[in-house]
């Protein structure tokens, strides 16, 4: 046996809904993690939670890359395919690089299965047309049953326990462990049902022997251990990371954290995993609707605390008229909008970042707000930090977008310090300045926020409203001027905000042929290529934008050292006509994908090869 | 030194229009809030009134506390992040029928079936008036008004049957012009312990005017056809207190004390404590003319409130838990080193 040695691995898990996927993709690359080596994973499962067994569109999946480097990005296509049916063979089938492995479970290949699969002949495999590819059917669901055959357990709790097969093979293969995944089927269902931990990790086991014992594989592989910063490391997804950035700007603010919000997909996990946190004091609504999820948070910052909601596109549409309350308040409020596909309900489960015209402009009046962008899994900690930070030195509502992509996937993150976090300084009043005869609520710092009077604190009673304010007193004002001076205002304490946050920055050398320009989710694809573009000594960098209203200084000087300019996003160009809109002397090419799928390198690759040719 | 109603009067012009019931139930709020602030040991900046839009969303502006007017139908939204957020505060809710039946229909209902700890204040005026008269929920069947030239098709909501519907747990109702009964009923209702709603049957004398005058128009007529409950007194009601409700069979029924073989001991005494809703959902719906319309205290019953349960649960868990600080929890779990 053969042991080679490979530098990253993309592994493509894919059964049906009920097959237990995402727990074995999981498994797999928390075990790679643990290992030391680099990974990026993607979920991609079905909007259905059980669609029809067997068939195309009850296919979810769970893809790895794991190397040993940094990984930016789930990887394009994969270098394994492991599919519980023929249903998940043919949906991931474009997916396989041409050399891939393919281990499918032997046992599925029956008529029936095959049938419903939609396949027309008897022969998938001749259908896809991928008969030379290394195939392999081991026998999984039967080898389960043999392997479980004493253990008391009932037909269906049996063929469940398919999927730890082939996550044995799996980790044999790539030369891993068992035991993170021992470890964690023992303490998730040990203590409930023993019996069903004991016979996942006999599956487990069995699988990991097959692989060893048969002959089917020519070679193992063995990636090494990435050369990551030292540090200590744990694996964090987008959405924990974004509640957990939220909980972070609450202890440096001293401000107690609310969440009111409406479960939806995909933002659903952020108010999942605040709920489980009263342990640090956070306060968790599940409203009634999406308009209740952000009143309530507006009545909680009302009331002192730091508010956020989380949503996705269309919550984010019925948020619409709260938003705009928050602005003429001047509340801090967080909105989180992770993007999905749309319009309407769209694509629940896909991701896009079509939702940022309607987070720069979706309000009736002048209603600016600040928006910002996470670009990968862990920075979702850093940017919701950054929109607590903001919302509530400034005094105003943000937006942080975020994305279906970087909210359910999960990267190696070094586990900061709160010690190298700043702390957060709101302009909390608690009594009435000398010189001031009554309170007033919409007098200014130099940043243009006016100070926070929690309602309990003596002598600060105030009236707070949707309708204009007076300039100072807060009071209802129909004059003409007052209104067109607090229209003024709120923009430019909006547009202040530029002034704290830090200059846009570029990957790679700071002039040359090609600029790549993309923000939020995309950045994990588009560094990848750019890097290795400039490698092969291509005159490409990235400059990459998280804060986008408003910009960051220097954009300017970047874009005008290049000759070309290309913008890339899930949308059909909206942040490129956001930079038309701002600096209208450039010249912006545009690569665009509306699919529900993140870019891949290769395309991106070819485009700006393309555009450097041309 | 226990305040006074002055106390509670912001600097703010009041803009309702004259002979508006508003001012009726303005004046009720402000008499209302020394005793309140006195029972229940509170300075006036622990009260915040939060309301939506609409006429008598305009209240916070003229009360000296704390104060929010927001967007329509939220208020109990709002409301509700505040009160969890501040427990520590005294939350006051003024709103109307369409504010709180029609678009924020859904956080009222939600509101209720939560018992969180505000006091809303309803206005029922049964009509729009800021929009100048279109019809609302609360709307009698076949009213005539700008969007129904030809009368309403749409039975209207009793708003006490849907409260109590809801198990709600605090009901009260007053009109407009019973200035002191509804100070009453908020004095109680702000020493409940969870939701309460107060219906104030409220004249908008533009485009409303003598929606509540065939039983509210002067107090002979409020002695005939209204009956001011009290705990642990007959249901008697009438200029010589002579007439009563009884049970008859599964209904309600109108008697005339010693008629008909009734006698005193026949009428039915008031308890809002009784947890069952069914006679407290029975007397919301007293209709006239064949009822008397059921004012005072209705339902007043004592259940966990979310506020507290939610108070409740972060203690116990922060109790439990290792996690102390947000550096515990980014190091807890399943990590690891790189050397």
């Amino acid at each position: 046996m053969n042991v080679k040695e490979l530098k990253d691995v993309v592994i493509r898990f894919s059964g049906d809904s009920g097959d237990g996927m995402q727990l074995t993709g999981t498994l797999f690359s928390d075990t790679a993690a643990l290992f030391g080596n680099g990974i990026s994973t993607f979920p991609d499962y079905p909007a259905e939670i059980r669609a029809p067994q067997g068939t195309v569109s009850g296919v979810s999946g769970f893809q790895v890359h794991f190397g040993s480097s940094r990984m930016l990005t789930p990887g394009d296509y994969c270098d394994v395919l492991i599919a519980m049916n023929p249903a998940a063979l043919k949906a991931n089938v474009v997916w396989l690089k041409k050399d891939a492995t393919i281990i499918l479970d032997g046992d599925t290949l029956d008529e029936k299965s095959i049938a419903r699969a939609g396949f027309k002949t008897n022969d998938p495999l001749e259908e896809l047309g991928i008969k030379d590819y290394n195939i392999l059917t081991p026998d999984i669901t039967s080898m389960t049953k043999e392997a479980l055959k004493d253990s008391g357990l009932d037909n269906k709790a049996v063929v469940k326990c398919k999927n730890m097969f082939a996550l044995g093979i799996c980790l044999y293969l790539y030369d891993k462990p068992l035991d993170h995944a021992i470890s964690y089927i023992r303490g998730k269902f040990g203590k409930k049902n023993p019996a069903v931990a004991e016979a996942n990790v006999k599956v487990l086991n069995a699988g990991y022997n097959f692989g060893a014992n048969t002959h089917s594989f020519a070679n193992t592989y063995s990636v090494q251990p990435a050369e990551l910063e030292k540090g200590k490391y744990r694996s964090i997804n987008g959405n924990v990371a974004t509640a957990w950035g939220f909980m972070a700007a609450s202890e440096k603010s001293g401000r107690p954290l609310f969440c009111g919000s409406y479960p939806i997909t995909p933002a659903t996990v952020i108010l999942e995993e605040l709920a489980k946190h009263k342990e640090l004091g956070v306060k968790t609504v599940q409203a009634e609707d999406e308009i209740a999820g952000i009143c309530t948070s507006i009545g909680a910052a009302f009331g002192g605390s730091f508010a956020v909601t989380s949503t996705s596109g269309p919550g984010l549409s019925l948020k619409s008229e709260a938003m705009g309350l928050a602005v003429i308040a001047e509340l801090p409020l967080v909105v989180v909008d992770v993007q999905r596909g749309g319009p309407s309900t769209g694509l629940p489960t896909k991701t896009e970042q079509s939702d940022l015209k309607q987070a720069l402009w979706g309000r009736n009046g002048e209603c600016p707000m600040v928006v910002l962008a996470a670009s990968s899994p862990s920075d979702c900690f850093h940017y919701a930090f950054q929109a607590g930070k903001i919302a509530m030195e400034h005094m105003t509502p943000v937006i942080l977008l975020t994305d279906g992509f970087i909210a359910n996937g999960s990267q190696p993150w070094k586990i900061p310090s709160m010690k190298d976090y700043p702390e957060i300084h709101p302009p909390i009043i608690t009594e009435l300045p000398e010189g001031e005869e009554v309170f007033l609520p919409y007098k200014r710092d130099e940043k243009l926020a006016r100070r926070w009077a929690i309602p309990g604190t003596v002598g600060l009673e105030h009236r707070i409203g949707g309708l204009e304010k007076d300039a100072l007193k807060g009071s209802v004002s129909h004059d003409p001027k007052n209104h067109q001076k607090m229209v003024e205002t709120r923009a430019a304490k909006v547009a202040k905000v530029a002034d704290y946050i830090p200059s846009q920055t570029v990957l790679g050398a700071e002039e040359g042929e090609l600029l790549v320009v993309g923000w939020g989710g995309t950045r994990g694809h588009l560094q990848a290529t750019v890097e290795k573009m400039q490698e092969e000594g291509k005159s490409v960098s990235l400059c990459h934008f998280n804060y986008i209203n408003p910009l960051p200084k220097g954009v300017e000087e970047i874009f005008s050292k290049f000759k070309k300019i290309v913008v890339c996003e899930l949308n059909e160009g909206q942040f490129a006509d956001y930079l038309r809109m701002n600096f209208q002397q450039f010249h912006y090419e545009q690569y665009n994908k509306c699919q529900g799928l993140p870019f891949t390198t290769v395309e991106l690759e070819a485009k700006f090869n393309e555009l450097l040719e041309k | 030194m226990k305040y006074t109603q002055a106390d509670f009067k912001s600097d703010q012009e009041v803009k309702w229009c004259p002979g508006c019931g508003d001012h009726f139930i303005l004046n009720a709020v402000q008499k209302a809030m020394p005793d309140v602030a006195e029972i229940a040991g509170r300075n006036r900046s622990e009260f915040v009134v939060v309301s939506g839009i609409g006429c008598s969303s305009r209240f916070p502006y003229y009360m000296k506390t704390y104060g929010f007017h927001s967007i329509h139908g939220r208020a109990n939204a709002i409301a509700t992040g505040l009160k969890v957020a501040n427990p520590g505060v005294s939350v006051f809710v003024a709103t109307g029928d369409g504010d709180s039946l029609a678009i924020g229909g859904n956080h009222f209902i939600h509101a209720i079936r939560r018992n969180i700890d505000l006091n809303v204040v309803l206005f029922n005026n049964e009509i729009y008036g800021l929009t100048k008269g279109q019809y609302s929920p609360t709307s009698k069947l076949g009213k005539i008004t700008k969007t129904s030239p030809y009368g309403t098709i749409e039975k209207p909501f009793n708003p006490g049957e849907l409260i109590i519907g809801a198990k709600g747990t605090f009901f009260a109702r007053s009109i407009d012009v019973e200035v002191d009964l509804t100070r009453q009923c908020l004095v109680r209702a702000a020493q409940h312990d969870g939701f309460s709603i107060t219906e104030v049957l409220q004249n908008c004398v533009i485009f409303n005017d003598g929606a509540h005058a065939a039983f509210a128009k002067d107090k002979a007529t409020r002695a005939e056809h209204t009956l001011v409950l009290k705990d642990g007194e007959k249901m008697l009601f009438g200029a010589n207190k002579d007439k009563g409700i009884v049970l008859d069979g599964f209904r309600l029924k109108v008697v005339t004390v010693g008629k008909d073989g009734y006698t005193i001991d026949d009428v039915l005494t008031h308890d809002s404590k009784e947890p069952t809703t069914y006679i407290h959902n029975a007397l919301a719906s007293m209709k006239y003319p064949d009822f008397p319309v059921a004012l005072g205290v209705i339902r007043d019953v004592d259940e966990p409130t979310y506020n507290n349960e939610v108070a409740r649960q972060v203690a116990e868990v922060q109790e439990k838990s290792k996690i102390k600080c947000m550096d515990d929890l980014l190091n807890s779990g399943e990590t690891w080193t790189i050397e």
